[in-house]
């Protein structure tokens, strides 16, 4: 367990009865963001909002400046996201809800999907997955375990096979058996790599010979102690598959994960799940609340 | 967002031309945007600080030559302390004892399995005979990972797959190895979190108990501000020989290099460029320093400085 100290107290005390920020605590605003790799245009766009917004309500006190520091910041992250999720659940449908999870190497995909299909098997739904990661060693094994972990099928035709085949055969037996959930695993890939970012465009065409308006979900996976980088990941992934979702991993570490308040803003693109851990439990439901809270914890 | 830091200078450059010497004043803001640059490249925002300082500080007073624009002469400092911070003296990986040993240690998903194999592939090729060892009794799949890629090297892997202790595994693999006249042995580890306690202990119980002759950090090249913090606690902890920097074929910037190297006096040994076995290289601080700063043509730069 991490013992964690509230900044925002601290921060309260530099500004009570004052109508500006110094810029003493409007410094150590500042290393707080970047040392949570929100990154320097984000931090100072946070900053700016603030500034604007204490210098017009003047008079703050400790319990109004947490409030405008969490609204402010909580207003980037994605804020023309009309439906907040709730719980793991998924828009009524005829055919099956077909998610594709992408991301760079080693983020968490098998992993997140792994966790994804026990909370959604956990809702009574019918989850299928299909294992189009044919490349790195061992995936479809890695995947097959997930699978029987979560007590859901696993679609795959063996290492090597191409990763389109792989997700029609997924997506065939999908509508035939009347899965409400399809997710497809994908081959980790640096988002520079043209010919591989252009294969999850066949997959992607593939899929819709069958479902013409899947997949429902592209489900981009960010590893959260990735800087900014991931920045570029958002904006390649997005330009190849129309990223429509996000989940930010490893967070039960000491890495922050800001750098997804950015991506948020810049391509409205909602965060919806966040892993906490190794364990098929260890996925939660994105709170940009609790987020926001969570940037301001310091680890002992 | 990612500009060339030479174009972003050229602006806070303009304010150093016409004078002979770098001063406080007109210096101020093209330090900011080597600082801004180094944030954008990851580098810790402590370390991007006391860097930029000491940079401040040599270049303070500095007379400018005719021949060459001041902002240049600054690059060029900046480049030549950066190169200098993450070089030194380069070491080899430290192959000692009979058979020597290779710990691998980092967090999840870092390239530890992975790179594993592309080393033993690296010795192999120097006619060495190579174990691999799988150690990581967690992971789903983690073991066949292994195995798969000592099939595709011809290289054996030792592996148990019922014993639930990493350290017993090892110990016996490294029986296994003298047994079977093997002159290296790696040990692929399970990824773990600097917070996670158990996992922590277990990892410096292996490095206590195998008394490897070479303990590798392997680090993800895209990681953030946490480098600092990770790389720390790890070598708190196991006092590793060396870093090793994956995932480089991307075109993260890669600032943990010199963060992780401003936190622990260790170099980086080998960086992974690649998801093949043969992709592996050793490290050239100098790339490394125009890589962070964002301008591949920073050597014609510097030469012409
Ligand atoms: N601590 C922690 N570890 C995680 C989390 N999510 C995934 N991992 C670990 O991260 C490592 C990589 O996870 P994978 O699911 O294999 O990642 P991937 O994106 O499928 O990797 P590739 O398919 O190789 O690109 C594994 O060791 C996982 O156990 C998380 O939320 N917290
Ligand atoms: N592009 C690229 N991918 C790499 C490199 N090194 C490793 N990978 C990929 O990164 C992912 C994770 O690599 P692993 O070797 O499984 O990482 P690990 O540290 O063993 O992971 P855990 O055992 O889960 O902690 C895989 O998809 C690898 O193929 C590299 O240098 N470049
Ligand atoms: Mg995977
Ligand atoms: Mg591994």
């Amino acid at each position: 367990e991490k013992t964690k100290q509230n900044f925002f107290s601290r921060l309260g005390r530099a500004i009570v009865g004052k109508s500006k920020v110094d810029d003493e605590v409007l410094d150590e605003l500042e290393n707080i963001l970047i040392a949570a790799d929100v990154g320097v245009d984000t931090t100072l766009k946070i900053i700016r909002r603030i500034e604007a917004r204490v210098q017009r309500d003047k008079y703050v006190n400790t319990a109004e400046l947490n409030r405008i520091l969490r609204e402010e910041i909580a207003a980037l992250l994605a804020e023309n996201q009309t439906e907040e999720l709730n719980d793991f659940e998924l828009p009524p449908r005829d055919t099956p809800y077909v998610m594709l999870v992408v991301g760079v190497n080693g983020v968490g995909k098998t992993t997140t999907i792994g966790k994804l299909a026990a909370q959604f098997k956990q809702k009574g739904k019918k989850v299928m997955l299909g294992a189009a990661d044919t490349f790195r060693a061992a995936a479809v094994d890695q995947l097959k375990m997930w699978g029987e972990r979560a007590g859901v099928p696993v679609v795959e035709l063996g290492m090597g096979k191409d990763p389109a085949s792989v997700a029609y055969e997924a997506t065939k037996r999908a509508l035939e058996e009347k899965a409400d959930l399809l997710i497809i695993d994908t081959a980790g890939r640096l988002h520079n790599k043209t010919n591989l970012m252009n294969e999850l465009a066949k997959i992607k065409r593939t899929i819709q010979k069958l479902i013409p308006d899947a997949p429902h979900e592209v489900l981009l996976v960010l590893d959260g102690s990735t800087g900014q980088n991931a920045v570029i990941q958002a904006r390649e992934f997005t330009k190849v598959t129309d990223v429509s979702a996000i989940a930010i991993t490893k967070l039960d570490g000491t890495a922050k994960g800001g750098v997804v308040i950015g991506i948020s803003d810049e391509f409205k693109i909602p965060i919806k799940y966040i892993g906490v851990g190794e364990k098929i439990e260890d996925l939660q439901i994105f709170n940009r609340y609790e987020f926001v809270d969570s940037l301001f914890e310091e680890n002992a | 967002m990612f500009e060339n830091l030479s174009e972003k200078l050229e602006g806070a450059i303009r304010t150093l031309k016409g004078s002979n010497r770098i001063t406080e004043v007109n210096v101020a803001n093209t330090i900011k945007e080597i600082r801004r640059a180094l944030l954008d490249a990851d580098v810790n925002y402590k370390v991007a600080k006391d860097f930029t300082d000491s940079v401040k500080e040599k270049a303070l007073g500095q007379k400018i030559q005719i021949a060459v624009e001041p902002g240049q002469m600054l690059v060029k400092i900046v480049y030549d302390e950066l190169t200098q911070l993450m070089g030194g003296t380069k070491q080899d990986i430290n192959l000692s004892g009979n058979p020597a040993i290779v710990l691998m240690a980092g967090l999840q998903g870092s390239g530890k399995t992975t790179f594993s194999a592309k080393l033993a592939h690296y010795l192999k090729k120097q006619n060495k005979r190579v174990l691999l060892v799988a150690c990581d009794v967690y992971r789903p799949a983690a073991i066949e990972q292994l195995k798969t890629l000592g099939q595709q090297l011809d290289i054996e892997v030792y592996s148990e797959p019922e014993n639930k202790n990493p350290v017993e595994i090892a110990q016996h693999a490294v029986e296994y190895a003298k047994q079977n006249k093997y002159q290296v042995v790696i040990v692929d580890t399970a990824g773990r979190l600097a917070v996670d306690e158990e996992m922590m202990d277990e990892i410096s119980r292996l490095k206590e108990t195998l008394q490897p002759s070479e303990t590798l950090f392997v680090v993800d090249a895209m990681t953030g501000q946490d480098a600092v913090n990770t790389a720390k606690a790890f070598y708190d902890r196991i006092q590793y020989d060396g870093v090793v920097l994956t995932k480089l074929d991307g075109d993260a910037r890669g600032g943990a290099a010199l963060s992780i190297r401003a936190v622990v006096d260790r170099p980086i040994k080998f960086i992974g460029t690649g998801e093949k076995v043969g992709d592996l290289d050793v490290f050239h601080p100098d790339r490394m320093a125009s890589r962070i700063l964002g301008m591949g043509d920073v050597v014609s730069l510097v030469e012409r400085a």
